[in-house]
């Protein structure tokens, strides 16, 4: 009840603050009479979210899955391979430069290159990036959570004579975790960004990305605020379901785990 | 490694001997040259005796139960525990150990904590959870069997560590400094407790600390060291038996008084200047 009750207060002043700033986006807009390719009245932008909601929630759908697809195979690929580099030095040695690189490479111009590899019609290219953004930083944060292991645990998985095999699983395993749920939380953005972003280089004009270039480019400027606010709603949804289950493992994990 | 090796106590009677250090050396190599951590340390501790190991700052205590824990190699000198090497009793299981730092595991609860050595050798699930029922009432903590460390102050993750060390019912029990980082009033209450517990175990103990009234209280013999290099500069003898430790009563007793004040004399014995890093509270 009062857990309820103090979420609720917590909550209730950012809506009152987002309920405000779109009052006075529709004044200025009204009374300023401002032009619609300079920037629509948020209640045009509604009614278009209103009109094209059909179109909108599959856009959101297909630029969803392709960043859920993204995100899972960044986040396995990044696990596994840290997971190696925690196991072999040498290995270690060779990937920090080569993840160092990749994380300066500016991933989503690699769309139009992919999209002459997977043609046109297909939905990979977009997959890819998104998996490529996405393995950066779980990569990074599961790299840095398997070096956390505490002296004082070492020191005593070595006095219980435990095997390699039982140390990584009593010890190793359970304090990187917490870094690779935050390394998904960031990955969770960058993925839906960069799906987004690549549909603007082409493919099938399937996505939100796909819709806001189409409605740009037609004119519709309120139509293309609307696929905006689509691609928002997908952002939220994976940063909150993200940030949701990290909350979750690191409560399980206690502060220490920072 | 086969599990349940640990050695009964009734192979280990009284007069026997748990551990027997022999010229024991510890040289760290260094960017900064070499140190000397330990030099030429021979020590004995019999069957269900407790040692301290008390002296400044860098005189090699820690070092010195660490290698007798096989948690480090000696540069020179020889470790026997229970009549083999360190390693084959680490490997068998011959010991139980805390450290400053309770080092508990955060994801597990209290009672999963001091499960965690007998699920490591394969105790069974049945024989485990009754074995955590009974040390959780030893340290009395049953009612918070079910929380998680960070849930439970310093003083009650150290008794934690305590009841996880005597979980597999180890005849020798090293401990590192584990009332280092407590209150006064926490630690005297721990010590107790302590007592009580070797009293229930008859284990053998060798204790890392830098208190003096603390070595005292819980020792039969105080092993004094001095630093740069680590060496024992004098052993004290401590006539203080048991049934009289377990009373509180004790640390206002004049035989405790006089054995504290013979510890401080060797500790400080033939250096000019007070020995750094001792606590004389």
């Amino acid at each position: 009840m009062t857990a309820a009750r103090t979420a609720a207060a917590r909550g209730l002043p950012p809506v009152l603050l987002l309920v405000a700033l779109l009052a006075a986006w529709q004044t200025v807009v009204v009374v300023g009479q401002v032009p619609a390719f300079l920037l629509p009245s948020p209640s045009a932008i509604g009614s278009e979210l209103v009109a094209l909601w059909p179109t909108i929630s599959s856009a959101i759908l297909v630029t969803g899955g392709n960043s859920l697809l993204g995100l899972l195979l960044g986040a396995l690929t990044g696990v596994a391979v840290a997971v190696v580099a925690g196991l072999l030095p040498s290995a270690d040695r060779m990937l920090q430069p080569f993840v160092a690189g990749l994380a300066v490479v500016p991933i989503v111009a690699l769309a139009p290159v992919l999209y002459t590899m997977y043609g046109a019609a297909s939905e990979v290219a977009r997959v890819i990036v998104a998996a490529i953004a996405a393995f950066v930083p779980v990569f990074v944060t599961t790299t840095r959570g398997l070096r956390q292991v505490r002296p004082v645990h070492r020191d005593l998985m070595r006095a219980y004579g435990a095997t390699p095999r039982q140390a990584t699983v009593t010890v190793t395993v359970p304090t990187a975790v917490p870094f690779v749920f935050t390394g998904l939380r960031l990955a969770s953005s960058l993925a839906v960004i960069s799906a987004i972003v690549a549909e603007y280089f082409g493919g099938p004009r399937t996505g939100i990305g796909s819709f806001i270039t189409t409605a740009a480019a037609g004119s519709n400027y309120a139509r293309a605020w609307a696929f905006v606010v689509g691609g928002i709603l997908v952002g939220l949804a994976f940063y909150g379901v993200t940030l949701a289950a990290e909350h979750l493992v690191r409560r399980r994990a206690g502060p220490r785990a920072r | 490694m086969t599990t349940q090796t640990a050695p009964q106590r009734e192979e280990h009677p009284r007069g026997a001997v748990a551990v027997e250090v022999t010229g024991a050396t510890r040289v760290f190599q260094g960017s900064a040259g070499t140190v000397t951590a330990l030099d030429g340390v021979d020590l004995t501790v019999g069957a269900g005796e407790f040692v301290s190991l008390i002296g400044p700052s860098g005189c090699g205590k820690s070092t010195l139960l660490r290698l007798i824990a096989d948690l480090d190699r000696p540069s020179a000198g020889t470790i026997e525990v229970f009549g083999r090497t360190a390693e084959q009793a680490r490997l068998a299981h011959d010991y139980g150990i805390a450290f400053q730092q309770a080092g508990l595991l955060p994801w597990r609860t209290v009672r999963a904590n001091i499960e965690l050595p007998l699920a490591m050798h394969g105790t069974g699930r049945a024989a485990r959870r009754e074995r955590a029922d009974y040390l959780v009432e030893l340290v009395g903590l049953a009612e918070f069997a079910d929380h998680y460390p960070d849930q439970l102050s310093g003083g009650m993750q150290q008794r934690v560590a305590i009841a996880r060390a005597v979980a597999e019912e180890p005849s020798l029990l090293l401990m590192d400094e584990p009332f280092g980082a407590l209150d006064e009033m926490t630690r005297e209450r721990l010590q107790g407790e302590l007592v009580r517990i070797c009293a229930e175990t008859r284990a053998a103990v060798v204790f890392v600390t830098h208190s003096i009234p603390e070595a005292v209280f819980l020792s039969d013999r105080v092993v004094v060291m001095s630093a740069r290099p680590g060496r024992i500069r004098e052993v004290v003898d401590i006539d203080l038996t048991r049934a009289a430790r377990s009373d509180e009563g004790l640390r206002e007793d004049a035989a405790y008084f006089a054995a504290v004040t013979r510890v401080r004399e060797a500790l400080h014995h033939g250096s000019p200047a007070p020995a750094q890093g001792v606590e004389l509270r």
